[in-house]
């Protein structure tokens, strides 16, 4: 210890001793905090015993096995058939056509963005795109009446004015954007210096685009599909309008079919009564569609997880 | 050296071909002078005389007046130096020197940031690197890099060292190529029964010896090392320099540090370089015991840095 230097004062335990005010506000912060992120936790739980509550009085006339492997669906019509099978198939339908358009061209949208684009261009290139993501759907349904269809029947003849095809290019439109934004997202989360090292052998940017930094960004890339592919599947004013309400379990995208969003849709709009076992089969739909996005997007996270260890 | 011959040896793949044709290193550790007037430097202290008459070295690498500067600001000013076939060259100065940024000049690293420009000439056997009709990419391929902290790509051990080669279309023995790089970089004992096991569960310090191999299985002429011990422990870090003196002779080293010890132990010739320009250049053991300027002195005994 330096010699002359000042006496400090103590610390007496006193300055050290808990304060009940202090303790308060904190536990006050807290719990509303807690408060807010339960809300969302609340509200589905609340969905979800909505959806069962509607939804088992309608097993109790309509047997799971015959709900899940029917492939006749006419619940409005007599002979009534609840075989759910042709609404899974139009929806898987118009879900794959979306993907098969949103996968490839939003991978390549987002190595271009993440490898390729200078940062200015990206900076306008980014934001651009990403307005697609906040045009209302009914917008896009009216695009894929208007302009898809017509343009699909001039070059096919045999398309019909309600036509899977067409809703599944224009939903693959739609979420296209979010391919793009969250592929971008992991494919620059990929570190710089890997790069470089593929740089320091020898390699072309094509080389490391696509041998080093797609692969090591795959995880965060495949989740990018699942997260807009279950989108495609929860999709509703796009197929309720573009589709048809024609529930046919076919391959042939030319058709007319019905999604499991869209027959809800048409139900719903209906003076279908309350109670009626019509009605009670929208929340039988509704829990399939449910159970399938729910599907996807734990997929989603766990592949996520996955991602978040590989370069900690 | 003419442009002929540098085309020729260019195209050389063969390690132990190109190791014939390196000259013995006592005879060529002597230090040109350049134009500037820098004092030529003799053979290191207690080499022997070499056989040889005292000839045009045999340099691998120089610079001309090279100035680097990011957004028109410099950050190596006029640097003239001259890296001799088979030796290690270390460049040392605090940090901020401008030392990394003139080793990623040497392989256009510093293409990819953006505002870097370089005015002056770097010759990589006698060609200009920057003269317009230079692929960056091939320019890669004979100069390899280590950089600061470990990056083994996200794959197999195998993978990591067999990945450059193969985007080079090599089309020699693959499984021959890993294993001898590995050998030559000291960690083939150590990963030999585990190749499928991904680059990251290793260790930092064998993770690196892995980022060396990587950079060995393209042969480079010259392996650019840009502190590659800054991140390990002092174990690691000694298994690394024996690693490096293993090198010695067969390839060119260049390696950047700011571990003054480090310099001296390894290194034929030293740079120092201090705020962007180059101070001294010479003998190892001549710039650690006998500078002739005095922040040479002042660095390299702990003055400042």
């Amino acid at each position: 210890m330096a010699a002359g230097a000042a006496p400090r004062p103590r610390v007496t335990a006193d300055q050290l001793r808990k304060r009940r005010s202090r303790s308060l506000k904190e536990e006050v912060i807290r719990l509303s905090l807690l408060g807010s992120a339960l809300v969302s936790v609340f509200v589905s739980v609340g969905i979800v015993s909505v959806l069962l509550g509607e939804a088992l009085p309608f097993f109790g006339e309509v047997s799971v096995s015959e709900f899940v492997t029917g492939t006749t669906w006419t619940p409005l019509l007599e002979p009534r058939h609840f075989g759910v099978l042709p609404l899974v198939g139009g929806t898987l339908l118009v879900a794959a056509i979306a993907a098969l358009l949103a996968v490839p061209v939003g991978s390549l949208a987002a190595l271009y963005l993440s490898e390729y684009a200078s940062p200015r261009v990206r900076r306008r290139l980014k934001p651009t795109l990403e307005i697609l993501a906040g045009v209302p759907t009914v917008v896009y349904g009216t695009f894929a009446l208007a302009v898809v269809t017509p343009t699909l029947q001039a070059i096919l003849p045999d398309v019909r004015v309600f036509n899977a095809l067409s809703a599944g290019i224009v939903v693959g439109i739609m979420i296209l954007p979010m391919v793009a934004s969250l592929s971008d997202d992991a494919l620059r989360a990929v570190p710089q210096s890997l790069r470089n090292a593929g740089y320091g052998v020898g390699a072309t940017k094509r080389e490391i685009s696509l041998g080093i930094v797609y692969p090591a960004a795959f995880s965060g890339v495949i989740s990018s599909y699942l997260l807009a592919i279950s989108r495609a599947i929860g999709e509703t004013m796009i197929v309720a309008m573009a589709a048809g309400s024609t529930p046919r379990l076919t391959l042939n995208p030319l058709e007319s079919i019905q999604t499991m969003t869209g027959y809800i849709v048409q139900v719903s709009l209906g003076d279908t009564p309350a109670g009626s076992i019509e009605f009670q089969s929208i929340f039988a739909v509704g829990l399939g569609l449910f159970l399938m996005t729910l599907a996807m997007n734990l997929l989603s996270q766990k592949i996520m997880a996955r991602f978040r260890e590989t370069y900690s | 050296m003419t442009m002929v011959d540098a085309g020729e040896r260019m195209g050389q793949a063969g390690q132990a071909e190109r190791s014939a044709t390196v000259p013995d290193r006592g005879a060529t550790s002597t230090l040109e002078s350049d134009a500037g007037g820098r004092p030529v430097t003799d053979a290191r202290p207690g080499a022997a005389p070499a056989d040889t008459p005292p000839g045009p070295a045999d340099t691998v690498l120089a610079t001309r007046d090279v100035v680097i500067s990011y957004s028109g600001a410099p950050a190596v000013r006029h640097v003239d130096i001259d890296v001799q076939r088979g030796d290690v060259t270390a460049i040392i100065g605090p940090s901020g020197c401008g030392k990394s940024t003139l080793l990623r000049c040497f392989n256009r690293m510093n293409d990819f940031i953006e505002g870097a420009g370089v005015t002056g000439q770097v010759l990589f056997e006698g060609i200009d690197i920057h003269a317009s009709d230079i692929d960056p990419v091939e320019l890669r391929r004979r100069i390899g890099m280590v950089f600061q902290r470990p990056n083994p790509f996200p794959k197999t051990i195998y993978d990591n060292v067999a990945w450059g080669p193969r985007m080079g279309g090599y089309s020699g023995d693959m499984d021959e190529l890993v294993e001898r790089s590995l050998v030559d970089a000291a960690l083939w004992e150590e990963v030999k029964d585990k190749l499928k096991q991904p680059g990251h569960s290793l260790s930092g310090g064998q993770q690196q010896r892995l980022c060396i191999a990587r950079a060995l299985a393209m042969s480079p002429e010259v392996l650019l090392m840009d502190e590659p011990c800054s991140a390990l422990d002092p174990i690691a870090t000694g298994r690394i320099e024996e690693l490096i003196e293993s090198l010695r002779g067969r390839y060119s080293v260049v390696i950047v540090t700011h571990n003054m010890q480090q310099a001296s132990r390894i290194s034929d010739t030293t740079v120092f370089m201090y705020q962007g320009e180059l101070i001294e250049v010479g003998p190892t053991a001549r710039i650690f015991t006998n500078p002739e300027k005095q922040q040479t002195e002042d660095y390299v005994t702990g003055r400042f840095g």
